[in-house]
């Protein structure tokens, strides 16, 4: 029977890819590690191996077809003594959905995608955008790449460095075409060296330039934690206000998928702890671009927390000149009367996909995006509060410690005579990361467990 | 490329064996013999301050290592940067910083430094291009690195001198600054002073290789082993160094062999060397004393001497009567310079 060549997973967040060339005809001999197609996902052009050998039967997708979702059938192959007349005893090719892609149907040699949550429909207007502003479509990664772009023009003081940001284009593709509009000088490759790049880095703020680092993940922050605390952080106030640092630290940070334990914490807590760091962890394009304009601004040291399962996210972006968010204010994203969630970077793609829930059982929930979680916008939470009398707060990382549970008591403190059950947190389970994709999927929160909570506090 | 380095390098190691250095005119001389003192006389009564218990926390004392940074400040040119640990109130005065501000900051007060907030380890002036003051072994360097960094971003000829010690060079992000430093050619002068403790520590008992101007060879980065006791083969090695930075070749690694004569910090009880063995480099090597001997050999006359001793002494005295009297901050300034 003819063998099917599915649509390959190339990273562990790939759902799509656009087909963009065969380079193998129908007819023609393949061999084992043949390059038969270019496959371009969102992070780079990646050519396809193929791992059984014969003849190409039929091009089941041809050249320049977009959006291709993993383990579509993309050709077949025909064993020896097979003819194109058993094709027809091949499966009928169909182009499955994105999100229909289910990991139990994955075949065995294509990592599994994680559904990604569907992107969200904004039911409240962005205060800081004047009515009628045209937008744009931009991916995430598109409109943090602009958000540097367009700063690197502004100030010739701003300079990006980490692994490899410059020639590599990203390793994420974020910083895609940096280098090539702001030379080498200013796009920096380090080395793997995330201590010393970070020190670096530091220390050239210390002297009034203002550099963006970006760590490939937060993970590997970790390695930098000292500089970016002991150094960065506290030198302003060791100084007696003489002395501090503008300077960005970016990456992905928590959860991606299927990367296990040491590649997917969430350190929204820790930064958030640290006074003297700013920390901003974005949910929609526009925020990215916005809020990451004003973290290049900004004087201070700023932890600047991605979310690599967002990237490839679109949303609407502002078309203007200058489109800079302020830091420290959160959002209502959704108004609602009955419960008040609360949550950040990705928790949103939970929150709201439990408002919509919660909606349908007639309970309107109000929906914060914090946007900023150092310093904190307590007022929004608080007012919120004071409506509902009801707060659940949604994060990714652990519970103990966490920014839920700073939310959770700054609401006691503001708000405790305007509640009406206590609050309630949905977090990442407290567990390092597994690896097993249903194990994975436990350990994270999802949009069941907030509509969960949200009817316990609302005693439904 | 790595001719001229291999050269450098290699001739670097002559250098302590190579005979007297450069001589100093009579001015130079005076001038070191003064910014020495004014560190030694500084320190005894920062020592003696601490144990009234005007200074708390933590105090490193330089009594010892004076010639390393007077020496390297001769070397400097306005706008290099200076960069170091936590044994730092040599540094300070060696760059101009007032001997007013720095006691003041031990002292905790209002006119210190960085008023009161940082104490004697976290001080910086940004006037006289010193970025402190560093309590973290070993961040200064990634630090100082960056602030070569800036030079080289910035196209302008300044050298960022990084001084670390014996202990903060076994530190692993020693190694990732030398590696872009070199990758990068930044100019920065890694001041190395090995004052042979790594605070009870000895080199021997710490460090697989014990020659510091070799540390940076596996990087490419030439070294030299400079006697540090001695001012003017401090600024001969500064001098060279600063000018295979400014000419555009990278950083430059400078070991200064030096010696602490007071314990770690004031609570240590130094146990680990003995008492003669502290004498003895006393009386046969204090940079001090050095230029001292060869100012009266030339003939210049006790009286003058005594001059500049008493102009230090009153610094000094000032600088004690004034943190002593100077207001603690205002309570609010807790809640100041956290962000700006």
């Amino acid at each position: 029977m003819p063998i099917q060549v599915l649509m390959p997973a190339l990273s562990p967040t790939m759902e799509k890819g656009n087909l963009s060339k065969w380079l193998k005809k129908e007819g023609e001999t393949i061999k084992s590690g043949d390059v038969i197609a270019e496959i371009e996902t969102d992070k780079a052009t990646m050519e396809v191996e193929a791992t059984d050998e014969g003849t190409l039967g039929k091009i089941l997708i041809p050249e320049g077809t977009a959006d291709v979702a993993v383990n579509t059938p993309i050709a077949t192959i025909l064993a020896d003594g097979e003819s194109a007349a058993d094709l027809a005893k091949a499966p009928a090719p169909q182009q499955k959905a994105a999100e229909s892609a289910a990991p139990a149907a994955a075949k065995a040699e294509a990592p599994a995608p994680k559904a990604a949550p569907a992107p969200q429909a904004v039911a409240e207007p962005d205060p800081e955008v004047p009515a009628g502003t045209e937008m744009v479509t931009q991916t995430i990664r598109e409109a943090l790449r602009d958000a540097m772009a367009e700063e690197m023009r502004r100030d010739a003081d701003v300079f990006v460095m980490g692994e490899e940001v410059a020639e590599y284009q990203g390793a994420y593709k974020v910083t895609q075409g940096l280098l090539q509009e702001f030379g080498a000088k200013r796009v920096i490759d380090t080395p793997i060296t995330e201590h010393g790049f970070a020190g670096i880095g530091v220390g050239a703020a210390m002297t009034g330039l203002k550099p963006i680092v970006e760590f490939m993940t937060f993970n590997f922050a970790m390695q930098a934690i000292d500089q970016i605390i002991n150094s960065a952080a506290k030198t302003l106030y060791m100084s007696g206000g003489q002395m501090g640092c503008s300077i960005v630290f970016r990456g992905p940070n928590g959860a991606a998928a299927r990367v296990a334990a040491q590649h997917s914490q969430d350190y929204s807590s820790w930064y958030s702890n640290v006074p003297g760091l700013k920390v901003v962890a974005p949910f929609s394009a526009a925020d990215y671009k916005g809020l990451l304009k004003a973290a290049i601004r900004d004087p201070n040291p700023v932890i600047f927390l991605e979310n690599e399962m967002l990237y490839g996210h679109t949303g609407e972006v502002p078309k203007l000149d200058d489109f800079v968010i302020p830091i420290g204010k959160a959002r209502i994203v959704r108004s609602g009367s009955h419960v008040t969630i609360i949550s950040w970077s990705n928790g949103m793609s939970y929150a709201l996909k439990a408002a919509d829930e919660l909606a349908k059982d007639g309970i309107e929930a109000e929906v914060i995006d914090l946007r900023t979680l150092r310093p904190m916008d307590t007022e929004t939470i608080v007012n919120s509060v004071k409506k509902t009398g009801r707060a659940v707060t949604v994060e990714e990382g652990w519970a103990q410690s966490g920014v839920g549970a700073e939310i959770a008591a700054r609401i006691m403190e503001h708000a405790f005579d305007y509640l009406d059950a206590p609050v309630a947190r949905v977090s990442g389970k407290d567990v390092p990361m597994p690896y097993a994709a249903n194990l994975e999927k436990l350990a994270l929160p999802s949009a069941a467990e907030v509509v969960e909570a949200a009817k316990a506090v609302c005693y439904r | 490329m790595a001719a001229p380095k291999k050269a450098a390098a290699s001739t670097a190691q002559d250098k302590t064996d190579g005979g007297s250095p450069p001589e100093f005119t009579r001015e130079q001389e005076l001038k070191a013999l003064r910014d020495m003192l004014l560190i030694r006389r500084f320190e005894e009564k920062a020592g003696q301050l601490y144990g009234m218990g005007a200074i708390g926390g933590f105090c490193h004392l330089y009594i010892g290592q004076e010639a390393v940074v007077v020496g390297m400040q001769m070397a400097l040119k306005p706008g290099d940067q200076v960069i170091t640990g936590y044994r730092d109130h040599g540094h300070m005065l060696a760059t101009g910083m007032e001997a007013n501000g720095v006691m003041a900051e031990l002292t905790g007060r209002r006119g210190g430094y960085s008023k009161g907030k940082g104490g004697s380890m976290h001080m910086f002036s940004k006037e006289k291009h010193f970025y402190g003051g560093h309590g973290i072994v070993g961040a200064q360097v990634s630090l100082g690195t960056g602030l070569a960094f800036a030079n080289h971003y910035r196209d302008n000829d300044n050298v960022s001198v990084t001084y670390f010690g014996d202990g903060a060079a076994n530190q692993g992000q020693v190694y990732e600054s030398f590696n872009m430093a070199e990758l990068w050619k930044l100019p920065v002068i890694y001041v190395i002073e090995n004052n042979r403790y790594a605070m009870g520590t000895s080199v021997s008992r710490a460090s697989a290789q014990q020659d510091f101007s070799k540390r940076g060879a596996s990087f490419n980065i030439p070294g030299q082993q400079v006697d540090g006791m001695d001012v003017r083969a401090v600024k001969a090695a500064g001098d060279e160094a600063a000018a295979w930075c400014r000419a555009g070749k990278g950083p430059f690694i400078l070991e200064m062999q030096t010696y602490r004569y007071r314990g770690h910090s004031m609570s240590d009880p130094a146990k680990y060397r003995t008492r003669e063995e502290v004498e003895k480099v006393r009386h046969d090597q204090d940079p001090i004393e050095q230029v001292r001997n060869r100012l009266l050999a030339a003939k210049v006359s006790e009286q003058d001497l005594k001059a500049i001793d008493a102009e230090v002494r009153e610094i000094v005295n000032a600088s004690a009567d004034f943190a002593q009297h100077d207001p603690e901050p205002d309570a609010a300034e807790l809640w100041t310079d956290i962000y700006r």
